[in-house]
Formats: C-alpha cells, sequence, structure tokens
C-alpha cells in the first residue's frame, strides 16, 4: 500500500508505470486521476486545498486497507495533494491492482466514494469575485450507501 | 485538551488550535461550553447539522465521550477527491 498527502505534484506515468510493474498474479490495475477544474462564467484562478495534518494519512490508509480486505486487492495507492492548485493540476490519484478488472474498478470507485466525503481536505475556490469554500454535495453522501 | 478549527470553522473563530481546559463528558458539553465564551464561537457552532467533529483524529458524533481524549476537531462536511 501506498498513501501519500503532499504539497509538490506528482508524476502520472511514473507513479502508474511503478504501480503496474512488480504485481506478476494481478491482471488489472485501475489509476483514476482528479484535476483542478475551471469554472463556467467565472474563471477559476486557484483551488486551495486544507487538510488535517495527521489524521489524513491515517483516514487515507484505513481506507485503503478497507479497500484491499474487501476486493482482494493486490494493492492500493493514494496520493492527495494540497496547498494552492491551479486549473488543469493534478490534484489526486487512486490506483487499484486486483487478479481481474471488475474489483479493481469497484476498489477504486470505493476509494474515490469515501475520498470525497470521508478525508478530511476542504476545498476553496478563488475566483476574481473572491474564496469560497467548496461546499459538500447531498450525492456525494448518498454515493456512501452503495458499499 | 488540545481543540482544532478547520476551513470555515477556523475562520469564524479566528484561530487553528487552542488549548482548552474542560471537565465537559461529551463532544456536545464542550461546544455548550465553547458557545458560552464568545460570539464567535456561538455563530461557529450555531447549526451542528453543518459541522463534522473528530475525537483523537477519528471522525466521531456529537455525543460521544471525551475523558481521556487528548485532541478534539471541529469542521465542515469534507470535500476531497
Amino acid at each position: 500500500m501506498h498513501v501519500s498527502v503532499q504539497e509538490g505534484p506528482f508524476d502520472l506515468g511514473d507513479v502508474s508505470s511503478e504501480f503496474a510493474s512488480g504485481h506478476k498474479d494481478m491482471g488489472a490495475i485501475v489509476t483514476f486521476t482528479g484535476i483542478v477544474r475551471d469554472l463556467p462564467g467565472d474563471p477559476l484562478q486557484a483551488m486551495e486545498i486544507e487538510h488535517y495534518p495527521g489524521m489524513t494519512e491515517s483516514a487515507l490508509k484505513s481506507m485503503a486497507q478497507t479497500a484491499i480486505d474487501r476486493f482482494s486487492l493486490g494493492d492500493a495507492l493514494v496520493i492527495h495533494r494540497y496547498g494552492r492548485l491551479v486549473p488543469g493540476e493534478m490534484i489526486m490519484m487512486v490506483a487499484t491492482a486486483a487478479r481481474h478488472r471488475k474489483d479493481a474498478f469497484e476498489a477504486a470507485e470505493f476509494l474515490m466514494d469515501y475520498l470525497k466525503s470521508r478525508a478530511p481536505f476542504w476545498k476553496r475556490e478563488i475566483t476574481a469575485s473572491g474564496a469560497e469554500w467548496v461546499e459538500s454535495k447531498d450525492e456525494d453522501e448518498d454515493a456512501l450507501a452503495r458499499w | 485538551m488540545d481543540v482544532l478549527y478547520f476551513a470555515w470553522v477556523r475562520e469564524r473563530i479566528g484561530l487553528p488550535r487552542e488549548q482548552v481546559q474542560t471537565n465537559a463528558a461529551t463532544v456536545a458539553d464542550l461546544v455548550a461550553e465553547l458557545r458560552a465564551r464568545e460570539d464567535r464561537y456561538d455563530m461557529a457552532f450555531s447549526d451542528l447539522s453543518s459541522l463534522r467533529v473528530a475525537v483523537d483524529q477519528e471522525l466521531a458524533d456529537f455525543d460521544a465521550p471525551l475523558a481521556g481524549v487528548r485532541e478534539v476537531a471541529f469542521f465542515p462536511p469534507m470535500t476531497g477527491g
């Protein structure tokens, strides 16, 4: 398992290649990458991400271990950035390795659903009209019911 | 114990963390003590449905007991991913 909470960028290619190698018994690797998206109408200057040092890493490790156990994964990876990011930058990624693709896809979705509303990160959008904390969405909370 | 605030809770209260001497039995009791202090606390905690709490870095409910607890954190619903 690899969990990283970091301010700096990560190299999607390098991380994916390294994760995908060394799992001879795993037939499926799924990766998901989250990107800072621009806002229609009110261009986004930056996204600021705050987190809870200490709790964040342990929460992500706990989610990754749950995914490994539940979907019989060979391995799982979570990288999540904090600090100030601009549109187009990669915020986070998850990767899962399983014997078959269904478990790898489902585990990646499981991790994403939990990251959205159970990992202690808070996003703030900075635009020309000011700074606004991003509000959580009911549908993100509802998504957990699936699991 | 250490009490931590994140995101708009931190902004409304005006500080990221503080040491609080308390005999509060539960998180809800601690919230009541903090609200009684000053308006900025009262405002920050006015709608508990828009707040989440972690006790010793684990998500918890507002009726969670505080005996032996070292750290309590208050924050809005999380927006990771």
